[in-house]
């Protein structure tokens, strides 16, 4: 296995808050790695850097053995990198059928100034994208009317109509309905091995980690923990008392200065 | 270089005093559009009618005074009076009746309601002091020139420009800074400008921080309008030309911010009146292109900071 | 309401030949209104991605005056309307290069800045723009021909109902393809279109070139209907009036600036005629009350109706 996407030495420091303390990893082509930690840990924090939205003040990122770091967000998608966000980043007076076809003419061809959107070769695959999140009745909709776990979703789908080869998901699974989040993460799971793409994704939920990820980064106070497969690092005493231990006793997730504030 | 100052040095001197005086006027106007901007996110196009009819007021009440026998210091008086009135009546007016309706819709709406205000308020100036100019100096007079000292020479400037003005803008800059970070209320201003989302989740009750504000801020524009009727005859249009050079000023030195109104009003005053001396056709373009050569620079305007949303 | 608006658009260009023929000096009004129509269909273009520009005047006048300029060597209308756009056009290009980096008050301040020197040098360098006097333009022929005054004027309201169903149509695809529905994406969410390796710089662009090929298009058929071009066609408030024209119209359909454009151009002349004093007052109160009490301007009353009429 080859590592698709390469961290070294990542800084990054809000004021005194360090985000990012000496990041150092490999996503292995093909893997689901997740990512868990306490709040304020830096998790969004490195996501925010392998996509552009923030530059490391110092440490490199390469994708496919190139460096990356610096680049804007959108020549890290042209690479092949898409992201979903913790606040779900919808276009909030279209609908959500227009949502996923923008983003399928993103990949497409924005460009084109006569033809409309909703083409149906674009509107079919938008279509069938929603479908297979569970939005195809909210399609007509618009985005602005949806609840949380449906504009979570509705964010995902997205970022998988860009057809990336990584994708990097904040909090996945936040807002969901409990009922509905194991469904929906094994639809997402199946979605992403048919399209052979890599994937780390922020969670809280243990057990959607357990079941879903090859292997599980813990992030605290900007730096790495510990990292391994979910049956190991999760058994781990000192990762249950400082991450499951918190996940379990179901603490309200507060935002921190460092990951609220900035990230 | 020499040569220049000896033929050039007086102009050069009256530019500078022309300029700080301007300034002045400038930033009283201005300090209250971004003030009015910082809390209400509406840029208020008819901030420059009040302005006007600031102006216009206390031309008039000037001259009644002045017919009804009292002094030239009553005309003086007459300036502030007039700016206070005109900020207290318009202020809750314009805020209670107009700007309330349109809260949290679009920008681009907000800001052509003013427009429409702006539009109105013009020809009410028309019907009410007419197109012929309206001038009323007494107090300027009253007060007399003082012989500055410049490179060896000396250039009579009025009292009033050379002291009442820039007092006047210094005073309002010290006491808004103080009223800001020192007051309650200051501060709760500022927590609106801030992070407005925040603010009325703490209970801050917005519309009475609203109609204080824009009160506040159209009696500094009446008051930018009154100082300024002694030093040049009124005539329709002056309204238009003051609230372009403060939009200029808000945009040069960034949302909400008092001191960096303070620096581009001077920035603006001083490359209006040196074109004015030296260049008199650059004079309309002047603020134009100082604030377009600020923002090639700082995007986000002097002190404006670029925010990071969060994702 | 959509599904119509084609016919709607053209039993409107009907509608205005018919009027123009029965009461010619509409004819001049209507001239006027459709080249207003043109420009500020290009500022709802803008309106889209929630940018307003108070500067749009540039355009107009940019291409007014290329008319005027040129009349003396080009002679004729169907190549000087051409030039005016492509002037219009490249200018827009180079300008927007430039304010398209920036959003909101500094979008449209620095269309304003622009649009003031503008004005400023058309108003200073007298010897070339002959300063407040302005230019005065020959009669132009049309393909060749020379015309005399009456068959004239009605070539070119001939040529601008043509540019304005031109452009709706033009605009109104544009708006549903993938390019216009990202415009309308800058206005809610710029930042996802960056993540989804979309320019948004260049999706603004794009639609400010197009406004202001619009808007010197506009400029050109004004230069050649007054035949009289001076400094206030760049000055703010004319740019103000394209804003509020756009408004008035509504930003829901292509048809609205156009509907716009005629009930201000009315509005005024009438307004003058009866209360000189005041038709600048009117005119604001009657923008203050479409946006307190029909946001969706005159278009969008017009579809609500519409929508009435087909529930009953």
């Amino acid at each position: 296995m080859t590592a698709l996407l390469e961290a070294r030495g990542l800084r990054l420091a809000f004021g005194g808050v360090r985000a990012a303390d000496g990041i150092d990893l490999d996503v292995m082509q093909g893997e689901f790695l997740a990512i868990i930690g306490p709040n304020g840990a830096g998790k969004t924090t490195f996501i925010n850097m392998a996509t552009g939205y923030l530059r490391p003040q110092a440490g490199s990122i390469a994708y496919e053995g190139r460096p990356i770091t610096g680049l804007s967000p959108r020549a890290i998608v042209r690479r092949g990198i898409a992201r979903s966000f913790q606040l779900p980043q919808l276009f909030t007076e279209h609908t959500v059928l227009e949502n996923a076809a923008l983003a399928v003419a993103a990949r497409e061809g924005i460009w084109s100034p006569l033809a409309p959107l909703l083409r149906p070769r674009w509107r079919e695959e938008a279509a069938a994208l929603l479908g297979s999140f569970g939005l195809a009745a909210l399609a007509d909709i618009r985005a602005d009317a949806l609840n949380e776990g449906a504009r979570k979703l509705a964010d995902i789908a997205m970022a998988v109509a860009l057809r990336p080869r990584l994708l990097l998901m904040d909090e996945p699974t936040s807002g969901v309905a409990a009922a509905e989040k194991m469904g929906i993460v094994e639809t997402l799971v199946r979605v992403l091995r048919e399209a052979r793409v890599t994937a780390v994704f922020v969670e809280h939920d243990m057990e959607v980690v357990e079941r879903f990820a090859d292997r599980v980064a813990v992030w605290s106070q900007g730096r790495i923990a510990a990292l391994g497969p979910p049956a190991r690092v999760l058994a781990d005493p000192a990762v249950q008392r400082e991450v499951i231990g918190i996940e379990k006793a179901g603490a309200p997730p507060v935002p921190a200065a460092g990951e609220g504030g900035h990230a | 270089m020499v040569a220049w100052f000896e033929q050039n040095g007086l102009l050069l001197g009256l530019a500078l005093l022309d300029g700080l005086a301007y300034a002045a006027l400038v930033f009283l106007v201005a300090v209250g559009l971004n003030l009015v901007f910082g809390v209400l996110r509406i840029l208020n196009v008819a901030h420059g009618s009040l302005y006007a009819i600031g102006a216009y007021t206390a031309a008039s009440l000037g001259i009644a005074l002045a017919a009804g026998g009292l002094g030239p210091w009553a005309s003086l008086v007459a300036l502030v009076v007039a700016a206070a009135v005109v900020g207290a009546v318009l202020g809750p007016l314009i805020e209670g009746l107009i700007l309330r309706r349109i809260y949290g819709q679009e920008e681009v709406l907000q800001l052509l309601v003013t427009f429409a205000l702006f539009m109105i308020l013009e020809d009410v100036q028309k019907l009410v002091w007419g197109v012929q100019p309206v001038h009323h100096d007494a107090g300027l007079r009253w007060l007399g020139t003082v012989d500055v000292p410049f490179g060896g020479d000396v250039i009579p400037f009025t009292a009033y420009q050379l002291y009442v003005l820039p007092g006047v803008a210094l005073l309002t800059l010290a006491g808004l800074a103080w009223f800001l970070r020192r007051t309650l209320t200051g501060r709760v201003i500022v927590a609106v400008t801030t992070d407005r989302e925040a603010a009325t989740a703490m209970g801050i009750d917005a519309r009475r921080v609203f109609l204080l504000t824009f009160t506040f801020g159209a009696a500094l524009a009446a008051l930018g309008g009154a100082l300024s009727s002694p030093t040049a005859a009124l005539v329709p249009g002056i309204g238009a030309q003051t609230i372009v050079l403060s939009f200029a000023v808000v945009a040069i030195a960034g949302l909400g911010q008092i001191e960096g109104a303070a620096l581009s009003a001077l920035m603006i005053g001083l490359g209006r009146s040196i074109a004015v001396y030296f260049a008199p056709e650059f004079e309309v373009v002047m603020p134009y292109l100082i604030m377009v050569a600020v923002l090639l620079v700082r995007p986000q305007g002097l002190f404006g900071t670029t925010e990071t949303r969060r994702v | 309401m959509r599904r119509a608006e084609p016919l709607l658009a053209l039993a409107a260009a009907a509608a205005m030949v018919v009027a123009a023929l029965a009461a010619p000096w509409l004819k001049f009004v209507l001239t006027i209104a459709l080249a207003k129509g043109m420009a500020a269909l290009g500022i709802m273009l803008l309106l889209r991605a929630g940018q307003v520009s108070f500067g749009h005047a540039l355009y107009v006048s940019f291409g007014a005056y290329t008319v005027a300029f040129l009349a003396p060597t080009l002679r004729d209308s169907l190549l000087l309307l051409p030039v005016a756009a492509a002037m219009a056009t490249a200018l827009g290009l180079v300008v927007g290069l430039f304010v398209s980096r920036y959003r909101q008050i500094f979008f449209g301040m620095l269309n304003l800045a622009l649009s003031m020197v503008f004005f400023s040098l058309l108003e200073k360098l007298y010897h070339i723009t002959h300063g407040t006097d302005g230019i005065r333009v020959a009669l132009p022929t049309m393909l060749g021909q020379a015309l005399e005054r009456t068959s004239f004027e009605w070539a070119i309201f001939g040529v601008a109902l043509a540019l304005a169903l031109l452009f709706g149509w033009f605009a109104r695809a544009y708006l549903d393809a993938p390019m216009g529905q990202a415009l309308a994406g800058i206005k809610t969410r710029e930042t996802r279109l960056e993540f989804m390796g979309v320019p948004a710089r260049h999706v603004l662009l794009s639609a400010y070139v197009l406004s202001a090929l619009m808007a010197g298009c506009g400029g050109a058929i004004i230069a050649m209907t007054t035949r009289h071009v001076t400094p206030l066609l760049a000055y703010w408030t004319a740019s103000g009036e394209l804003v509020f024209i756009a408004i008035l119209g509504g930003a829901g359909g292509v048809i609205g600036p156009f509907l716009g454009a005629v009930t201000y151009e009315l509005v005024r002349v009438y307004a003058a005629a009866i209360l000189a004093e005041a038709w600048q007052a009117i005119l604001g109160t009657v923008l203050l009350l479409v946006i307190l009490f029909a946001p969706g301007g005159l278009w969008g009353m017009l579809a609500a109706l519409f929508r009435r009429r087909r529930a009953a």
